[in-house]
Formats: C-alpha cells, sequence, structure tokens
C-alpha cells in the first residue's frame, strides 16, 4: 500500500520540526527516512501513524492508497509501528504480546482462540524465537525484545509498516545481524515500510530509497546509489559520509588550491576517498600537507593529514595502495584531489 | 545469600535492623501479650468476645475497609489528575494531599464534625433527607477516609509517573480502545502500588482514632470503634482487658495484611514478569 504526504507542516511552540513536507512512498518498498537528531524525521512517521497531530491546512493531506486518512484515528489505521524503546508490555508474556492486537479486537473481524494462537506462533516462528513465546520481555535480549515488537506490529496485519529507529539501542553487532534479517524479512513479505534512522550506513545498506531529511524539510529523495553519488547539495554530500572541504579557484579548467588562498574562492567537496597522496609533486598538482595518523586496521587504509594551515584532511585508500609509498607519521606528501563536487549554494560543514 | 557487592557492611546493616526493628516493634509487641498473659483463658475469651467488642471490630474493620477501598478509587483519580495533566494550581492541589498526613487528628476530627453536625455546612443539606454523618456510622467512614487518602494518592504519583507513554501508543495503534489500554495496559502495572496505597490506607485507619471520637460521638453499641474500647478499658485501669482486645486487634490486623501482601505478591509478578 503506498502512502502519500501532502504540504505537512507541524509546530511545537515556536519551534518549527516540518515544513511544508511533500513525500511520496510507493507499494511495497522500504524506505528510510534519515536526517540528525531534531531534523524532524521521527515527527513526520508519528503523523503517518496518526500518533501526532500537523497544522491544519486546506492542502495538506496525508493518503494512503491513494484515501485520505486525515481524521482516522490511529486505531484506524491498521498501521504497523515499532517504537524505538520496543514499547512491549513488560507484563505480558511473549505470546501475550504479540496476541495484544488480535485480542483486543471486537465484533466480526474477531478471531478464535486457536486462529489467534496459531497466528502467533506463526510470528513466533517468523522472529525466530521458537520456544521461548513464554518468556516475559525482561528475559529477552535486546535483539529478541525488538523482533517481539515487530512481531506485535505484524500481527494486526497492517497495511504497512514504521519503524522508529529501529536499531537505535542494541549494539553494534546484533543491530548488523538485526538489519540483514530485517531486509530479508522484507523481501519475503513486501510490506511497506518506512523506518527512521541517523545511521547513513543504515539507511544506504538496508533501504530500496533514502529520503535525507535536515530543519524539517526533505533534502533529497533517491536511491541509496542516487544520494550517495550524486547528492543534491552540500548537506546531503555531508552527511552521507565523511567529505573533505578545499577552498581553491577554477583557473583554465583546472581546479587550483593556492596556499595561502588567493582570488575568488570556490568551495569544493572531496571524499576521502577520491584523494590522491603522492610523496612530491613532480606534476606540479596538489598542495603540501602531513601525515599526522595512520590507521591501518579495517578493510581500507585510512591516513589523516593536516595541511599548513592546520585543517584536517581524510584519506582514505586500499592497502595495496598505501603499500607503495607507505607513509609514515610527519612525512610531508602532496594531496592530490582527484573528484570534486561543487555546489552552487555557499554552505559550511 | 551473601553476594558481594560494593558496598561492604551487609552483617552490620542487618543486625542494625534486626536490633532496630526489635527495639522499637517487637518489644513493645510482646509486652502487649505478657500482659494479656495475666489473664485466664476464660477471661480472656470473655474481654474480647463481648457482643460491645464484638460491635466495635465490626465498625473497625468494616468502616476501615470500606474507607480504604473508597480511597483507592478516588485516590487513583486525583494522582491520575496530578500526573497526567497541566493545570494552574497544581502545585497548590499537590501540596493540599498532604494536608490529612500534616493535621493533628484531633484537629481534623473537630472540624469534619463542625461540618457534618446537623447545623454544619455539609450536615444542615443532608439533614432534610434524613441523612445522618456527625454522631452516627457515617461520620466514622467520612473520618478514615479523610486521614488515608494521601497513602493512595502518594504511592501511586511514582509509578503512574514511570508509565512509558509510548507503551499506551503502542495499545492504540494495536487498535485497543482507550477503555482496553487502560485496562489491559496501564491498570496492571500500578496494581502493585494501588494495592500497597490502600493496604496504608487500611492499616492507618485501623489505629486511628483522635479524629474518629469526635465526629462518631462514641454512642454505645453503635459508634463505637476498638481503639477506642481500648482506651475506655484503660481508663478504669482494666489493662489486662485492654491488651486483650489490642491481642485480637492486632492478630486480626497482622493475618489481612499477610493476605494483602500476598495478592500483591502476585500482582507484582504479574505486572514485572
Amino acid at each position: 500500500m503506498s502512502i502519500e504526504v501532502k504540504n505537512i507542516t507541524k509546530r511545537f511552540g515556536k519551534f518549527t520540526a516540518l515544513k511544508n513536507v511533500n513525500l511520496k512512498v510507493p507499494d511495497g518498498e522500504l524506505v528510510a527516512l534519515l536526517g540528525p537528531s531534531g531534523s524532524g524525521k521521527t515527527t513526520l512517521l508519528r503523523i503517518i501513524a496518526g500518533l501526532e497531530e500537523f497544522e491544519p491546512n486546506q492542502n495538506a493531506d496525508i493518503l494512503f492508497q491513494g484515501k485520505s486518512v486525515v481524521g482516522n484515528k490511529i486505531a484506524e489505521r491498521k498501521v504497523g509501528f515499532v517504537f524505538q524503546h520496543y514499547a512491549l508490555f513488560r507484563h505480558l508474556k511473549v505470546l501475550d504480546n504479540i496476541a495484544f492486537g488480535l485480542r483486543v479486537r471486537r465484533g466480526k473481524n474477531r478471531l478464535s482462540r486457536t486462529e489467534i494462537r496459531n497466528r502467533v506462533l506463526e510470528l513466533i516462528h517468523l522472529i525466530q524465537l521458537d520456544g521461548l513465546e513464554n518468556r516475559y520481555p525482561d528475559q529477552l535480549s535486546g535483539g529478541q525484545r525488538q523482533r517481539v515488537a515487530l512481531a506485535r506490529a505484524l500481527a494486526i496485519e497492517p497495511k504497512f509498516l514504521l519503524l522508529d529507529e529501529p536499531f537505535g539501542a542494541l549494539d553494534a553487532r546484533v543491530r548488523q545481524n538485526l538489519r540483514r534479517w530485517l531486509r530479508r524479512l522484507h523481501d519475503e513479505i513486501k510490506l511497506t515500510s518506512v523506518f527512521v534512522t541517523h545511521d547513513q550506513e543504515e539507511a544506504l545498506e538496508l533501504a530500496d530509497r533514502v529520503i535525507v531529511m535536515n530543519e524539517g524539510q526533505i533534502e533529497q529523495d533517491g536511491t541509496p546509489a542516487e544520494v550517495f553519488h550524486h547528492p543534491k547539495n552540500a548537506f546531503v554530500m555531508d552527511f552521507l559520509g565523511s567529505v573533505n572541504l578545499f577552498h581553491g579557484r577554477v583557473v583554465s579548467g583546472q581546479v587550483v588550491f593556492d596556499q595561502p588562498p588567493e582570488g575568488k574562492q570556490t568551495q569544493f567537496f572531496v571524499r576521502p576517498h577520491e584523494i590522491e597522496l603522492l610523496p612530491d609533486n613532480r606534476d606540479g598538482a596538489g598542495f603540501p600537507a602531513t601525515v599526522r595518523r595512520v590507521q591501518l586496521a579495517g578493510s581500507i587504509a585510512k591516513i589523516e593529514l593536516t595541511d599548513r594551515n592546520n585543517k584536517e584532511i581524510f584519506v582514505e585508500m586500499s592497502h595495496e595502495k598505501y603499500l607503495l609509498y607507505q607513509f609514515d607519521v610527519t612525512d610531508t606528501v602532496f594531496v592530490v584531489p582527484k573528484k570534486t563536487v561543487v555546489f552552487e549554494e555557499d554552505y559550511s560543514i | 545469600m551473601k553476594k558481594h557487592s560494593v558496598l561492604p557492611g551487609f552483617g552490620l546493616t542487618f543486625g542494625i535492623t534486626l536490633a532496630y526493628l526489635g527495639l522499637i516493634v517487637l518489644l513493645p509487641l510482646s509486652l502487649l501479650i505478657l500482659n494479656t498473659a495475666s489473664m485466664s483463658f476464660g477471661d480472656f475469651l470473655k474481654a474480647v468476645t463481648s457482643k460491645q467488642v464484638l460491635l466495635s471490630y465490626r465498625l473497625s474493620f468494616g468502616a476501615s475497609f470500606l474507607a480504604a477501598l473508597i480511597n483507592a478509587v478516588f485516590g487513583f483519580l486525583v494522582a491520575w489528575t496530578l500526573v497526567r495533566y497541566k493545570f494552574p494550581g497544581k502545585r497548590f492541589v499537590d501540596a493540599i494531599v498532604d494536608m490529612p498526613f500534616a493535621m493533628p487528628t484531633a484537629v481534623s476530627g473537630i472540624a469534619l464534625t463542625a461540618i457534618c453536625a446537623k447545623n454544619g455546612w455539609v450536615g444542615s443539606l443532608l439533614e432534610p433527607f434524613g441523612i445522618k454523618i456527625a454522631y452516627a456510622q457515617p461520620g466514622v467512614l467520612v473520618a478514615l477516609i479523610f486521614i488515608g487518602l494521601p497513602f493512595v494518592i502518594r504511592t501511586l504519583q511514582p509509578t503512574l509517573e514511570d508509565i512509558d507513554k509510548e507503551v499506551e501508543e503502542a495499545a492504540a495503534s494495536l487498535g485497543a480502545t482507550k477503555f482496553q489500554t487502560f485496562w489491559y495496559v496501564i491498570m496492571p502495572s500500578v496494581l502493585p502500588a494501588l494495592i500497597t496505597g490502600f493496604t496504608l490506607a487500611f492499616a492507618r485507619a485501623l489505629g486511628e482514632y483522635g479524629s474518629v471520637v469526635f465526629i462518631s460521638g462514641n454512642l454505645p453499641m453503635k459508634t463505637e470503634i476498638t481503639p477506642l474500647l481500648i482506651v475506655m478499658k484503660l481508663e478504669q485501669y482494666d489493662y489486662a482487658g485492654a491488651t486483650a482486645i489490642a491481642v485480637v486487634m492486632l492478630a486480626a490486623s497482622f493475618v489481612l495484611m499477610f493476605f494483602i501482601n500476598l495478592s500483591q505478591w502476585y500482582a507484582r509478578r504479574m505486572s514485572n514478569g
């Protein structure tokens, strides 16, 4: 089921959390709302779920599969919501937690006791917690609790799933595993899902589509590759991975980094892996910098340098490339940006 | 049993705990029993089962239980309002809750009597309907409700504050109505605290003397509470008779508290998993 958000604005007192946000989530996709804290991503998710009101405006609307749900209560929207801190019912066992949404049903949609039990056991199997159905939430690990929260949301057969920082409270390893598991689960059940995260790696790895938010507005909406390789503006570029900022000028099609700078300066953004380090500047390219730290643990070599103005520069290269010159701390090397990105509007990191 | 803790001194603190409890609580109580033991069993039985005493048990336990129950319901409402809503004068209302704690009970007794008597503000309104509060059994109830209220409110407040708003939102998103959310989600988590508040209010009401003797009028066989009979016996220098009644009351209270604690333990297990 698709979700459409039209012209939504939300204020908390004097603070504007969302500024006229428009957004479309196509059916069956797994979408990430990515942004720093305070960017309005959780507020947007809560407004979609009906947990939060938005500023009334005749153009503002929220549509599920083309139908407006404004005015519908949260219970009527049939949205599966997974809370950041799980919000499990502590006094209920895993089984009863998952069954909650089915047991509170009244009227003709009510399932029989055995139907409920079977559905719940099926879900417990799906979240791979077979045998733990009689545990209480306090007796589970963080990752297990998160999966119970997910199963509880899935039990009501929601139209789609909304997840608020689903892995926020978990440690790195569990987070990795659960991320992959969630992706597989999504591929299996094809339920339209939106999750909120401030972790760019998580968004890029997990989602079909990433919506980057900042200060209550959507900065860019695209596939992970699109937003990573073709960021629309400096904010997106900076937020989706580390970036170096250089000042320089363009002279007859060539970028020149004068030190100290002279003339009209332009800002150039360069990703750490798009920089080459050379032991000398035979070709006259690049500018000198001093190696401050070499970090060889991990899949790539990471080198931190400072230029003459003591500005930090981050460089990443393959281990093979590193072995070519084997720079050491305090060595002076030449920094050659290979691929620079320029944005028209001025933006400072 | 003894685990290594960062803070030393389990032996010392446990010793002090036992000695302190023994000195402050058990020693006086044991004297009570010792004093009663000076009576023959027949005399004891006669003292504690006379009609006057039996009627006072009924009034004391009945009114205390009812008062605690009423306080549990309305105390819950007050605590809920104080925790959940913001309104002007909230601090003031919160402070009022403690008044029954702070006032000398005799003063509250006199104040309640003045209001509930035939010519008082409330009493005069109820008089035409033939309802009598002061100098009748309802008066005992009113006094016991008054002194027990803060116990329920003050024990519930921290628990209600602890309830995670997300849990309620989760229940709503799963399709629960407001009533279902309250009954299946909120109630189980506050039940242990509610029972604690009820128990405290009940215990306090059982021992209350000062305010009740003013409002009840102490009509023989009608509005006499058990603590009053104990005082009356003491005034007649019948120490053994007084302690005999006290022992019965103590035993009954102990058994009641035990069962209430048992139910609380059960409720806590249900709410904590």
